[in-house]
């Protein structure tokens, strides 16, 4: 790739395989198969698929693509179908045998089989009231208000060919930043859009680009990409890198040549292994078409790419930890400063930004500042992804823009919380933020709203959590995670968190005192102002928000000995109320501890004695409530 | 995480050193070079035991402790090698006040496997796991994924017969 015209050649060779021309015949089958997709079992749908259309001999005018995640979890294996002047049609849960009646009677026959469609699965199976079938997953609740920037390629293109990312103007950015605007330039335009990092603590990118730009040229530079996502339940960077991974190696390229760096790491952990080999392939794509390597766009510019992989460390998130990690050593943190833009990877001056972020750069070059900036808030621009999930409807992965209400979020696009239970709190930010409680609901969603209310951004986990969940093992669950992963170089974290933690399980286990309160809300604060990495830094952070707006579960615990949300198993008794048991005897067969016996009090109008639990034995699994049938079994 | 040191003796093959000192030439001078040395020794071996270290150490001119601090440092670093038949018996509240603590001591001795090791041949590997969910099937443990349920202290040796 020599030049922008050679580029605009690829695109138009290949656009129209994937918008497809007015007037023609041809389909375009998708089938999304990110790591989720692959696990609910698409790998047999497309082969189903594929030795269809061979059978068929439909090679001509059906072209079957693998794409990455679509963004409806609960709905994989998903298979979209585009045709010229048609709806797209969505199907969803699919099977190699619902995939091969998709194929005869909808692409050879040209009816769509609707009761496999996404309107009949959002409608418990059945056609829809009004009788209107919206077969395209756009025209759903879920995904009408989002917006989708980052994440534009994720279930359209495939992941794998370079030529269909160029044909939705791939490397289109890479080459006008090259050609035709200066370093600082491009340094200029990320900075005005407002760009702030997606990773977790939001600092403006173009900063950090500029503060690493200084003496281009002279000295050796480094562009980093962390896409070691450890947080539990968070997944937007893997669908970055598995749906449309050169987006993220166009993005490294120009940041290589806004600072002035020849060589770019992106650190992967090493559990998203198809992630793994999809960047691979972009990067080898890339390399052969000359958009990277010597001379990018025959210009001075060369810029390379090697992907360095995790070994399971949570702390290797941390920008030092995760670069002393790719210098091939314990990936523990460094103070700061200096920092990273000044003396980073192997002591040279290094930028590094988050998968997401980097999504985003292409098109800030392509479309300018202003056209990013016009979406989100004052401080916070653009979208954001989240992947939603917990005790939600709809599970999947969201765009929105910046400043929409965590209650549109959820009610709109989550679709609202399942079996009628109220929504109680939503944790957002992993184990290094903090929940939004119900009375908060309508805060719009930004950097700087998330901090004044005791959260965070993170990195995108939106764990939603309804009436059951108890916060305070919420909070222990997050307390587990950190003192697991702390890497043990600083006290205050290493000795700190475990301190929190077992102050915690003595609050759960009933044995609390009000003292505990205080004691956890002052180590919190040592560990926060003393930790040497963000790690430490934000682990108190779900005791101190939990503690904030869930006090009173807190105290029930430690006065009452109670768990309103009846979780903390110590807390918890399953009791037998006498007159509604008919004396089965079902649950004392269930019973694991053969802790149940019968009484001998036969409640009226039944036959047989009813049971009782010994309590001192009980160990609370509740295998006696899920198997009684007489809904006589009770926990308080 | 504290990892243990295996018991397991080592059977590398030359094939799989002649593998290793590839890899190792292959990586040798590039920075940063000993994460990625470390990964492909594990797929080769399957685990990182202290010959393998020390053969990188010697190549590479690292200090075996600096290798060793990676290997304990990452959770994906194994000293201890899978077992040919990986059991791994419920500690959970319902498994363990039904007897299921017998039933793991019981297998660790007739196999002569402390837990959370793995037998000097290799071929079982024995240890502890949380509650794995089937409370109504307590004592449960699972053998290469397999599970057994209502465990005897009694039915272990019949168990272990069929995997001998």
């Amino acid at each position: 790739m020599k030049s922008l015209a050679e580029l605009k050649k690829v695109q138009e060779k290949n656009r129209s395989a994937i918008i497809l021309p007015e007037g023609g015949n041809e389909i375009r089958i998708v089938v999304g198969m990110a790591t989720c997709g692959i696990a609910a079992g698409a790998r047999p749908v497309f082969d189903a698929l594929e030795a269809g259309i061979k059978e068929n001999a439909l090679g001509k005018q059906v072209s079957l693509i693998q794409t990455g995640c679509v963004g409806v979890c609960q709905y994989e294996p998903v298979i979209e179908i585009y045709q010229a002047g048609k709806e797209r049609v969505t199907y969803v849960k699919m099977t190699a045998e619902k995939a091969a009646k998709v194929l005869e009677q909808h692409i050879m026959g040209g009816k769509v089989v609707e009761e496999y469609t996404i309107t009949y699965a959002q409608n418990g199976g059945k056609a829809p009231a009004d009788g209107k079938v919206h077969t395209s997953l756009t025209e759903t609740d879920f995904c009408k208000t989002q917006l989708r920037q980052a994440l534009r390629n994720c279930g359209l293109i495939n992941p794998e060919s370079i030529d269909e990312y160029i044909a939705m103007d791939g490397y289109k950015a890479l080459g006008k930043a090259l050609t035709e605007m200066t370093p600082d330039q491009v340094i200029e335009t990320v900075l005005a859009s407002g760009l702030r990092g997606r990773g977790g603590a939001g600092f403006p990118t173009g900063m950090k680009w500029k503060f690493a730009s200084g003496n281009r040229g002279n000295v050796q530079k480094y562009v980093c990409c962390n896409a070691d996502e450890g947080d539990p339940g968070a997944f937007m960077d893997r669908s970055v890198l598995e749906g449309d991974p050169h987006a993220v190696v166009e993005a490294m390229a120009i940041a290589g040549y806004a600072i002035g760096a020849d060589q770019g790491y992106v650190y992967v952990r090493a559990e998203y292994p198809v992630a793994v080999k999809r960047l691979q392939i972009a990067i080898d794509q890339a390399k052969k078409y000359g958009l990277l390597g010597k001379n990018i766009f025959g210009t001075d510019f060369s810029f390379d790419l090697d992907i360095r992989l995790g070994a399971g460390a949570f702390v290797c998130g941390e920008e030092t930890a995760l670069m002393t990690s790719i210098e091939g050593k314990r990936g523990e943190p460094r103070p700061r400063p200096p920092f990273p833009a000044i003396k980073g990877l192997f002591a040279s001056p290094t930028i590094l930004n988050n998968v997401e972020t980097y999504a985003n750069i292409p098109q800030i070059i392509l479309n300018g500042a202003e056209w990013f900036s016009s979406v989100g808030t004052e401080k916070s621009k653009g979208t954001k992804v989240f992947a939603l999930g917990g005790k939600i409807k709809n599970t999947g992965l969201v765009e929105v823009p910046m400043g929409t209400t965590l209650r549109h979020i959820i009610e709109e696009i989550g679709g609202g919380i399942p079996n009628g239970k109220k929504f109680k709190a939503a944790q957002t930010g992993g184990p290094s933020g903090g929940c939004i409680p119900a009375h908060l609901i309508d805060t719009q969603i930004d950097y700087d709203n998330l901090i004044a209310i005791g959260s965070m951004m993170g990195s995108g986990g939106l764990i939603v959590m309804d009436e059951d969940t108890c916060m305070v093992d919420l909070a222990r669950f997050f307390l587990d995670f950190t003192v697991d992963e702390s890497c043990g170089k600083c006290t205050p974290c290493r000795v700190g968190t475990r301190r929190l933690l077992e102050i915690l399980d003595k609050i759960i286990s009933g044995n609390g005192e009000m003292e505990d309160l205080d004691r956890l809300e002052e180590l919190a604060t040592y560990i926060k102002s003393a930790s040497l990495c963000g790690l430490g830094q934000t682990a108190p952070n779900p005791v101190l928000s939990t503690m904030r707006y869930f006090r009173d579960e807190y105290i029930a615990h430690i006065v009452d000995k109670k768990c309103p949300a009846g979780v903390c198993k110590k807390l918890i008794r399953y009791e037998i109320d006498p007159e509604k048991c008919i004396g089965c005897g079902m649950c004392a067969k269930n019973c694991p501890a053969s802790t149940i016996v019968r009484t001998d009090y036969t409640a009226p109008g039944h036959k047989l004695a009813s049971m009782k639990i010994e309590q001192a034995n009980c160990v609370k699994c509740g295998a006696c409530m899920t198997n009684c049938k007489f809904g006589a079994i009770t926990k308080g | 995480m504290k990892k243990k040191l295996t018991t397991v003796a080592f059977r590398g093959t030359p094939e799989q050193e002649k593998q290793l000192l590839a890899v190792i030439e292959k990586h040798k001078g590039e920075k940063g070079c000993m994460m990625p040395i470390m990964q492909e020794a594990q797929d080769i071996y399957g685990y990182l035991p202290i010959e393998v270290q020390t053969i990188i150490a010697r190549e590479t001119g690292a200090s075996l402790e600096e290798i060793y601090g990676i290997a304990t440092f990452y959770s994906q670093f194994k000293l201890n090698p899978d077992g040919q038949y990986a059991i791994s018996v419920c500690l959970g509240t319902a498994c363990y006040v039904k007897g299921s603590g017998d039933v793991l001591d019981e297998i660790s001795k007739q196999l002569n496997v402390p837990i959370g090791s793995t037998s000097p041949d290799g071929k079982f590997s024995v240890e502890a796991t949380r509650c794995l969910g089937a409370c109504g099937l307590a004592p449960v443990m699972t053998i290469n994924g397999e599970v057994y349920g209502s465990l005897k202290k009694e039915d272990v040796k019949t168990i272990l017969a069929k995997y001998n």
